[in-house]
């Protein structure tokens, strides 16, 4: 259970990172973090103790319980589209950079509201 | 098995890619084969209005569900689908060949229709999607697709806007897979037809699942307390894209997901149906007072949308409390009617808002009405057909927005809601006051400013006259005959809402 | 962007090479063993960011690069749309996803149907792609230092 715990507190260091941070890059980072929180937490509801890697094989004895592959297979689509997030969100960071020549955001306040 | 399923997202995703790779060598390739596309998307839909009655279940890849248990992807086109594909291929084309024209200004322009593309393939697939998973993964195409078009024009407002969004749509993404996590977790599977069949709703921990899952779609859908990103968002992108998000993708991969789980794979229960209706009705009052002030056309337009799709989420909002309490189904199907009708009918008028105030700002190269006026004169057809969606949005009797928000009214006061019925008649007049000062100072004040404009080229105009013409024709779907077709099926799928998993699972 | 130093150079002409190879045999064993598609690919990746990294290179030959790897990108997905889409144009029953090569014995390497074909196409995309992010992030870099 308290893997589970550990989990969900990196969760809330991300969302906080997020909603505290005044820096481009370091929200990005605390994106990142929660991202990574999510996907460790799917692969530990896949996981059985002492359980085996789902690879059917020859070589592989097949005596004990597999592990779950269905939320590896999901974490892999979660990491591309993670990997899209993140680079889109630095494309935008650096763009923001060039025309404000900062990376705070209390600076960066051409909108209202 | 009907074998046309999958083509809702094999063409708008290889039109994207073919984009890429001929767009250089022809000139052009782009937008004729993104007009060519969303015309192919918008007949196949049409053939599944009227051909196909039954609820089209499609397993990819071939794998049959073993003892019962589902095991492929499953995509499923049912009524409520149905609905949500016309207005992504409808608002998607008349979009599309309003950008035609309007995409002149950028030097990148076969970059702008390959992300047009594939936003058009995220939220088809979205839509058309039967297993939780695969809306997610659907909901970040989309997503990311609309965060770049967002930034399209790089200047500085477009890039802070577009990063805004992404950080509160990037939280959003992440809860809606760590309740995706929780789900399976707890049943195991990831099929929404199979999940409905082993959750009650009930316990606790699906309690706490269904408040995550309103927080990130209600992100997603910009429903009140999340909506702060939206303003920025759909003033700043070009105005196509605008009329898209406002229009469309907020109700495809929000509140067409909110209804889905909320309908067809949790059991309804009291506490979230409440907690959804009074989401809608604080958004209906808080958007609409907010948008009195603005100055800009697209930022009032932005704050209208959230107000209007409080509308929306009150009417079938009201529908689920009718039908939680064990009222008169009736009732009940008359309220999910005027929401969904609603539905249809902002996609229209607000789509055809967007793309005027994109017209204006084509032509003056502002949005802020105090620099506006008397615009009536030099641009007629922008004019006019923008005045018919101020009339139709403010809920004047012969458009099409007068009687989807009747029909709220009528089912909030049958099922005795009289506090929302007078709350959805005071957010209506204050819409017509707003859309009043509007039209008056940019339509119809002195022209000041801009003595010497034209009117906008031919495919901006033309778009905006058959949007125009939308707006008044959507009035027809009152009558019950028109309403069989278009409405009564998705009506009919939330209203069963056992019948979804009923029918994917064969029992 | 700067070239790296005499040793970095060196080591990297030693084990790009290397790493490409283990990328190409991720992809191949994808059906195999873990890894696959997406893993070999950013593998491949790896070794062609690690030589643009330690040799350096100039804002126009790096823009050239990325038409071709945008392209090569492209095509991989088409590829992989083709495959699986074949399956819903040819077979009888008219199912995309369909796989419709003989699947073989588990175990060996031809075997798995369209699945190691598919594992192919996809990492072509990923390398492409991660590179294509790379230059492009360099690039703008450079624009904005500019």
């Amino acid at each position: 259970m308290i893997v589970y715990i550990l989990c969900f507190l990196l969760f809330l260091i991300g969302l906080y990172g997020v909603v505290v941070k005044r820096n481009l890059i370091k929200i990005i980072i605390s994106l990142a973090i929660m991202e990574y929180s999510v996907n460790l937490f799917l692969i530990m509801v896949g996981y059985i103790s002492a359980g085996q890697a789902p690879i059917i094989n020859e070589e592989v004895s097949r005596t004990g319980p597999f592990v779950d592959p269905l939320p590896q297979a999901m974490i892999l689509t979660a990491i591309v589209i993670g990997l899209a997030t993140t680079s889109l969100l630095l494309a935008i960071a650096i763009r923001l950079y060039g025309k404000y020549g900062t990376f705070d955001i209390r600076k960066i306040n051409h909108l209202k509201g | 098995m009907n074998s046309l399923v999958p083509l809702f997202v094999i063409v708008p995703l290889g039109s994207a890619f073919l984009m890429v790779i001929f767009g250089r060598l022809i000139k052009h390739l782009s937008k004729i084969l993104v007009t060519m596309m969303l015309l192919f998307l918008l007949y196949l839909t049409f053939y599944f209005l009227y051909n196909v009655t039954e609820p089209q279940i499609y397993e990819v890849g071939g794998h049959a569900a073993r003892n019962g248990v589902p095991i492929a992807i499953y995509l499923v086109i049912d009524g409520f689908s149905k609905l949500l594909l016309l207005i992504i291929s409808l608002i998607g084309f008349l979009s599309a060949l309003y950008a035609l024209s309007y995409t002149r200004q950028y030097t990148a322009e076969p970059k702008f229709y390959i992300l047009f593309s594939l936003l058009i393939a995220g939220m088809n697939g979205l839509v058309i999607s039967g297993d939780i998973f695969n809306i997610f993964v659907f909901l970040e195409i989309s997503s990311i697709a609309a965060y770049a078009l967002v930034a399209f024009g790089i200047e500085r407002e477009q890039l802070e806007a577009s990063f805004k969004y992404q950080v509160l749509g990037g939280v959003a993404s992440l809860i809606i897979l760590l309740s995706i996590g929780f789900i399976y977790w707890q049943t195991g599977t990831l099929n929404m037809a199979d999940i409905s069949a082993q959750v009650a709703g009930t316990g606790v921990f699906f309690k706490f699942v269904a408040v995550l899952l309103i927080t990130g779609f209600g992100l997603k859908a910009a429903i009140f307390p999340f909506h702060s990103w939206l303003p920025d968002a759909h003033s700043s992108a070009p105005s196509p894209i605008s009329a898209m998000l406002s229009g469309v993708v907020i109700k495809a991969i929000g509140i067409y997901v909110i209804l889905r789980l909320f309908f067809n794979m949790f059991a309804i229960n009291y506490e979230i149906s409440m907690t959804i209706t009074v989401l809608g009705a604080l958004s209906m009052i808080i958007g609409s007072l907010l948008a009195i002030g603005q100055w800009d056309i697209k930022r009032m337009l932005a704050y209208s949308s959230i107000s209007q799709i409080g509308y929306v989420i009150l009417g079938v909002g009201i529908g689920m409390l009718v039908l939680v309490r064990g009222g008169d189904i009736k009732i009940a199907a008359l309220a999910i009617t005027g929401g969904l009708f609603h539905l249809i009918n902002h996609a229209v008028f607000k789509g055809l808002l967007f793309l005027g105030a994109g017209a204006v700002e084509y032509r003056t190269g502002t949005r802020d009405m105090r620099k506006l006026g008397g615009l009536n004169e030099v641009m007629p057809v922008t004019a006019s057909s923008s005045l018919i969606a101020s009339l139709s949005i403010s809920g004047v009797p012969p458009f099409n927005g007068f009687f989807s928000k009747l029909i709220i009214i009528i089912a909030a006061v049958q099922a005795k809601y009289y506090f929302l019925a007078l709350l959805a008649v005071i957010v209506s007049i204050i819409t017509i006051g707003y859309f009043m000062k509007l039209q008056k100072y940019t339509f119809f004040n002195k022209n000041v400013n801009f003595p010497k404009i034209r009117e906008v080229p031919f495919s901006m105009a033309f778009s905006q006259i058959l949007l125009a013409v939308l707006c008044l024709g959507l009035s027809l779907l009152v009558i019950p005959d028109v309403q069989k077709i278009f409405l009564k099926p998705a009506v009919d799928a939330l209203i069963n809402s056992t019948a979804y998993a009923r029918v994917i699972l064969g029992y | 962007m700067q070239g790296m130093t005499i040793i970095v150079k060196k080591i990297t002409q030693i084990m790009a090479p290397v790493i490409f190879l283990f990328g190409l045999y991720v992809i191949v064993h994808g059906h195999l063993s873990p890894g696959g598609g997406f893993a070999g690919g950013v593998i491949l990746a790896a070794a062609f960011i690690l030589q643009i990294l330690s040799f350096g290179s100039i804002l126009p030959s790096l823009r050239r690069e990325e038409v071709w790897l945008e392209l090569l990108e492209s095509t991989a997905v088409m590829g992989f749309l083709v495959i699986s889409g074949l399956g819903l144009l040819l077979a009888s029953f008219r199912i995309f996803f369909l796989n419709f090569i003989n699947r073989g014995t588990v175990g060996q390497l031809l075997s798995g149907g369209i699945i190691p074909l598919e594992n192919i196409v996809v990492g072509a995309e990923v390398c492409a792609a991660i590179t294509t992010i790379f230059i492009a992030l360099t690039v703008y870099q450079d624009e904005v230092t500019q």
